[in-house]
C-alpha cells in the first residue's frame, strides 16, 4: 500500500511542438491536481500521443516548459510488458524501489489478489488475453510509489465488452489505490465514463478546445445521465453529433 | 490423434529405409564400380573396423573438440560485440560493411593463412571455425539488438533500469530468442566447415578420415564417416534446439 503523502504535480506552460514541418502541438496549457483524472479525447492523429510523450518526457517540447513531480510510469496499448518474465516478475519491476523483500512478496501478493489474477502468476504474458495482459500493465504500474499514471489508449486493443470491464477495473484500482492519471483515448464513452475532467482537442496543431468537469460519482454506468450528456457535449464539440 | 502421431513418427522411417534399400539394389546390380559406389555391407564393415581400431572414436573427439572451441570463442566474443554494436549507431554505420565483407568471405579461404600462421593440429581448424562462426553471430545479434522494440526501452525508463542493469535485464533477454537461433544455424556453419578445414592442416578428425579414404580409395570408409558427421550433426542440433524450450524464451517462438 502507499501511504506516504507525497505531491504529485503536472503542470504544462504554453508548450508547442512540432515534428519537422508538421507542428503537432499549438501552445498547450495544462495543469492536473493531485488524485485528478484527466481524459484527453480527440481526433486521431491529433497529437495525443505526442501530449503523452512529452509529460513523461519521453520528449522534449521545442518551447515551452513542462513541470512534473513525482514518479510517473505509462500504460502501453499493448506490448508494455515485458515477454520474457511472468506476471509476478511483471508487477515486481514496479517494486523495484522497495528494499525488503518480505514487503515486495507481501505488496506483490495483494496486488494480484487485486486485479484476481493469482492463478497466473506464472504465466507468460503471450499465454494470457489482451486483457488479462492490460490488468497485469496496471498492476505493474500501481505498484511501489508511483504517483502519475499515463494511459496511451490502453484498452483501445481489447474488444469491446473487454473494454466495459477493463474501464470498471480501473475505476475499481483506482478507488483502492489513488493515483493521478492522464488517460488519452480516442472513444468518448471511456471519457464520459472514467473523467473528472474530459479536455476535447482540435485537429492538428492540436489546442484544447473544450474542457468538460464530470462531477458524478464513479463507477458510472454507460446509461447514466451524467454520462450521456457528457457525450452529447464531447460528440457536439467533435462535430459528430448530427442526427442525420 | 494417437494414430496420426505414430504416422508421424514412422514416415521419417519409411523413407529412410526406402532409400536404404535403393542404394542396396544400386549396388546389387552393379550399375556402378564397387570401388566408386560401395554397398551398404561393405560400409558396415568398415564402419565395424574403424570402431575396432578406435580410429572413429578419437575422430568424433577430435572434430568435436575443435568445433567447440572456435565455436564458443565466435560466442563468447560475438555476441557481446554483436549487443554493443545493436546500440551504438555509429559502431554499426563503421563496421557492418566490413562484417558483411567477411560474412561473405568463404571461411575456406583462411585455409592458406590457418596454415601458415598455426602450421598443423587443433589450431588452424579451430582458428576456421571461428572465423565461419564469429562474422554471422555478431551480425545476427546486432540486428536483433537493433530491432527490439523501443516500447521495451520506454518502460525500462518508467522503472529505472540503466547501465548493466538494462543490459542485462532487458536488451539480452528481448534478443535472447534470436540468439538462440542463430547460434543454430552457425553452429550448422560449423559442423560443415570443420570437415573442410580438416582435410588440409590435421593428422585426425573426421574431415580427415574422408580425405584419408579418398587417398586409400576405400569409399566405403569415406561413406561410414559421412554418416557420423549427419548423425553428429543433426543430435548436436537436437541439443541446441532444447534452448528454445526454456520458458523465459518461448515467447519468442510463439508469437
Amino acid at each position: 500500500m502507499k501511504d506516504k503523502h507525497s505531491v504529485s504535480r503536472l503542470v504544462v506552460e504554453k508548450v508547442s511542438h512540432n515534428y519537422g514541418s508538421v507542428s503537432v502541438l499549438n501552445n498547450l496549457n495544462l495543469s492536473v491536481i493531485q488524485g485528478e483524472v484527466v481524459v484527453l479525447v480527440g481526433p486521431s492523429g491529433c497529437g495525443k500521443t505526442t501530449i503523452l510523450n512529452l509529460l513523461s518526457g519521453h520528449i522534449e517540447p521545442i518551447s515551452g516548459s513542462i513541470q512534473r513531480e513525482g514518479i510517473i510510469r505509462t500504460v502501453y496499448q499493448h506490448d508494455g510488458l515485458f515477454p520474457w518474465l511472468t506476471v509476478s516478475e511483471n508487477i515486481s519491476m514496479g517494486l523495484r524501489s522497495v528494499n525488503d523483500a518480505a514487503q515486495r512478496e507481501h505488496e506483490l501478493r495483494e496486488l494480484l489478489e487485486l486485479i484476481h489474477m493469482e492463478d497466473f502468476a506464472d504465466h507468460y504474458p503471450h499465454q494470457l488475453s489482451g486483457g488479462m495482459r492490460q490488468r497485469t500493465e496496471l498492476a505493474r504500474v500501481l505498484a511501489g510509489d508511483s504517483d502519475i499514471l499515463l494511459m496511451d489508449e490502453p484498452f483501445s486493443a481489447l474488444d469491446y465488452q473487454a473494454r466495459l470491464r477493463m474501464r470498471r477495473e480501473l475505476v475499481r484500482l483506482l478507488e483502492k489505490r489513488p493515483r493521478t492519471v492522464v488517460f488519452v483515448t480516442h472513444d468518448i464513452e471511456e471519457a464520459a465514463q472514467l473523467a473528472d475532467r474530459v479536455l476535447v482537442l482540435s485537429k492538428r496543431p492540436a489546442t484544447i478546445c473544450r474542457e468538460l468537469h464530470i462531477k458524478a460519482q464513479r463507477p458510472r454506468g454507460l446509461t447514466d445521465p451524467a454520462v450521456i450528456e457528457a457525450m452529447t457535449e464531447i460528440l457536439k464539440e467533435l462535430g459528430l453529433n448530427t442526427p442525420d | 490423434m494417437i494414430k496420426s502421431n505414430t504416422f508421424k513418427f514412422l514416415l521419417p522411417i519409411i523413407v529412410l529405409f526406402g532409400a536404404i534399400v535403393l542404394w542396396y539394389v544400386i549396388s546389387y546390380l552393379n550399375l556402378f564400380p564397387a570401388y566408386a559406389f560401395p554397398s551398404p555391407g561393405a560400409v558396415f564393415n568398415s564402419f565395424q573396423e574403424e570402431l575396432l581400431a578406435g580410429r572413429l572414436i578419437n575422430d568424433i573427439i577430435a572434430s568435436l573438440w575443435r568445433v567447440a572451441i572456435g565455436f564458443v570463442v565466435a560466442a563468447v566474443l560475438g555476441i557481446p560485440i554483436g549487443l554493443w554494436m545493436g546500440q551504438s549507431l555509429l559502431a554499426r554505420q563503421a563496421f557492418v560493411p566490413m562484417l558483411n565483407f567477411f560474412r561473405f568471405l568463404s571461411p575456406l579461404a583462411w585455409i592458406p593463412f590457418a596454415i601458415l600462421w598455426f602450421h598443423i593440429g587443433d589450431k588452424p581448424a579451430v582458428f576456421l571455425i571461428f572465423m565461419a562462426t564469429f562474422f554471422p553471430l555478431v551480425l545476427a545479434t546486432m540486428v536483433a539488438v537493433a530491432s527490439i522494440p523501443s516500447i521495451y526501452f520506454r518502460v525500462a525508463q518508467d522503472y529505472n533500469y540503466k547501465g548493466i542493469e538494462l543490459l542485462t535485464k532487458v536488451t539480452f533477454p528481448a534478443v535472447l530468442p534470436q540468439v538462440i537461433t542463430a547460434l543454430r544455424v552457425s553452429y550448422g556453419i560449423a559442423w560443415v566447415v570443420i570437415v573442410a578445414a580438416e582435410m588440409v592442416g590435421c593428422q585426425d578428425g573426421l574431415g580427415y578420415g574422408i580425405w584419408e579414404a579418398r587417398n586409400g580409395l576405400r569409399l566405403d570408409s569415406a561413406v561410414c564417416y559421412m554418416i557420423v558427421i549427419g548423425l553428429l550433426g543433426m543430435g548436436i542440433d537436437r541439443l541446441l534446439s532444447q534452448l528454445t524450450k526454456l520458458s523465459g524464451v518461448r515467447w519468442g517462438y510463439e508469437r
